[in-house]
């Protein structure tokens, strides 16, 4: 009874919160009400039993959505409504409907066929941590090293892109030194 | 789900908001006794003997204040930003065991809201959670002081959190397990058994990133007390402003049981010896949070970044190889 409680008041929830992420035309509404979302979601993993995914879900979304805010703090005044330009509603709205439903059937036709088997089994008396590891380092162990390279690749380009011109400091520059820099369009 | 586990649950969960709402005032009172004492001053005297009674007279002024919502403050986020912070501080303490188990009238009780086999992560979740609340504060202020304190409270959130989980990641792979009550038994032995004496660097790398994590004084520039305003709460008054700091003594109180649950013992072999010296251990990193903000000076926003990311987080990464290689070997 409990769980079929949580399960429609969380549904509920990240329905809704993420209808106004999608709807609404001020920026910090739309933010929190993405950071919301995430957070709600991970109560369906906790409802599963999978408390780790459900931790993680919490801590790497609200990690995601900070940065987020972050760039919405440089770039709009997030107090103010944001104008937005708005096409062809018609085509927005088919189109969106369109994808659910798309992704809705990919993922419920194999349920529907009855055509889903477990191939690795739950091992017995191993936590959840313990049974990620497992599956992290059997069956998904490619596309797990993968995605470390992956990684490496977006922070080293990370770094040459943001590390230009980082040994010299316009703070401790005097304006004639910083003068002679930009004449010679180190500084754009 | 038994009816018995249900009202067990619920009794815990309103003893425990009590208790810390209780402490979070009082610890006001303390905090405000220790900086006195440490400046030569006599702090709070009139109220009450000794000014014990100032956190009563605290808390009528806070619930008695008019609540001012500022005219171009986005409403609804200003509302909800205080009530984040708090809440997600107590949410916290749903997986901490705060005492060992012990027996009333023949019933087993054990402190612990949840015992869930994550504990230490969900903690620490929490706790980052709780970073919305500034930062929602802040933005939603329509003040540029405060959006300046939430742009510090994002920066200090990503930065801290990197360090706060790889200190805490070689103290997990010794014990093998994310639930404090098995970091309390894996050194239920005695003061040999603790994982300082193992993890002395983890040990420091977590304490330092505790203080990030609460925003206490060296790293309290997400408040900008230096600008003689009270960053994200500038705009505050009232009960708001006070759920802020409900949250933040909240906060401070928690990560006093969790530093000395995983790095000093817990409460050891569960003894009334034990039990008392967990209580100990929480009081003294409660009094060390200010004893510092009597002692040091906040850090800028750029010595803020350079250690985090030059210096604490290569050292946590070289901790947790060097583990990984001593339990490898």
């Amino acid at each position: 009874m409990f769980e079929a409680v949580a399960f429609y008041l969380f549904a509920f929830l990240t329905i809704a919160m993420f209808f106004i992420t999608v709807t609404t035309s001020q920026a910090l509404y739309a933010l929190t009400a993405l950071a919301a979302g995430m957070i709600f979601i991970s109560a369906f993993f906790f409802i599963l039993g999978a408390d780790f995914l459900g931790v993680i879900q919490i801590i790497v979304y609200t990690g995601a959505v900070m940065a987020l805010y972050a760039f919405g703090m440089m770039f709009f005044d997030t107090t103010r409504k944001v104008k937005e330009k708005r096409g062809n509603r018609y085509i927005i709205v088919g189109l969106s409907t369109l994808t659910a439903v798309l992704i809705v059937v990919i993922f419920a036709a194999p349920m529907v066929s009855k055509n889903i088997v477990a191939l690795y089994p739950v091992i017995e008396d191993a936590g959840n941590i313990q049974l990620v590891g497992v599956i992290l380092f059997t069956k998904y162990l490619i596309p797990f090293e993968v995605a470390a390279i992956m990684l490496l690749v977006a922070m080293v380009a990370g770094i040459v892109l943001a590390g230009k011109k980082m040994d010299i400091s316009l703070t401790l520059m005097s304006s004639e030194e910083i003068k002679k820099e930009e004449n010679k369009k180190v500084l754009s | 789900m038994d009816s018995a586990y249900l009202i067990e649950t619920i009794i815990k969960v309103v003893v425990i908001l009590l208790i810390f709402s209780a402490l979070a005032g009082i610890g006001t009172y303390f905090e405000r006794k220790i900086l006195a004492f440490m400046q030569r001053r006599l702090g709070p005297m009139n109220v009450g003997p000794y000014g014990l009674l100032q956190v009563a007279a605290d808390g009528i002024k806070l619930f008695t204040k008019e609540d001012i919502i500022p005219t171009n403050v986005v409403t609804p986020i200003f509302k909800i930003a205080p009530v984040i912070t708090a809440a997600t501080a107590f949410m916290a303490a749903a997986a901490i065991p705060f005492l060992p188990p012990f027996e009333v009238f023949g019933y087993e009780v054990h402190p612990i809201v949840a015992d869930v086999n994550i504990g230490i992560l969900y903690v620490l979740g929490m706790m980052a959670v709780g970073f919305y609340g500034p930062l929602l504060g802040g933005m939603a202020s329509a003040n540029k002081f405060s959006l300046l304190s939430a742009a510090r409270t994002a920066a200090v959130f990503i930065s801290y959190e990197v360090v706060t989980g790889l200190s805490l990641l070689a103290p997990i792979m010794m014990v093998g397990s994310l639930s404090l009550i098995d970091f309390n038994e894996y050194q239920a032995g005695g003061i040999g058994d603790w994982i300082v004496w193992s993890q002395p660097v983890a040990f420091i790398l977590f304490w330092i990133s505790a203080f990030a994590e609460t925003g206490r004084t060296p790293f309290h520039l997400i408040a900008n007390d230096h600008e003689i305003i009270d960053g994200f709460g500038t705009e505050y008054s009232g009960m708001r402003w006070g759920l802020f700091f409900i949250g933040e003594y909240a906060n401070m109180f928690f990560i006093s049981f969790v530093i000395p649950l995983i790095f000093l013992g817990g409460y050891g072999d569960g003894s009334l010896f034990g039990a008392l010296g967990l209580l100990g251990k929480m009081s003294f990193f409660f009094f060390f949070f200010l004893w510092t903000r009597a002692a040091w000076p906040d850090v800028r926003p750029d010595q803020l970044m350079w250690l985090c990311w030059k210096i604490l987080m290569p050292i946590a990464v070289i901790n947790v190889v060097i583990t990984g290689f001593v339990m490898m070997f």
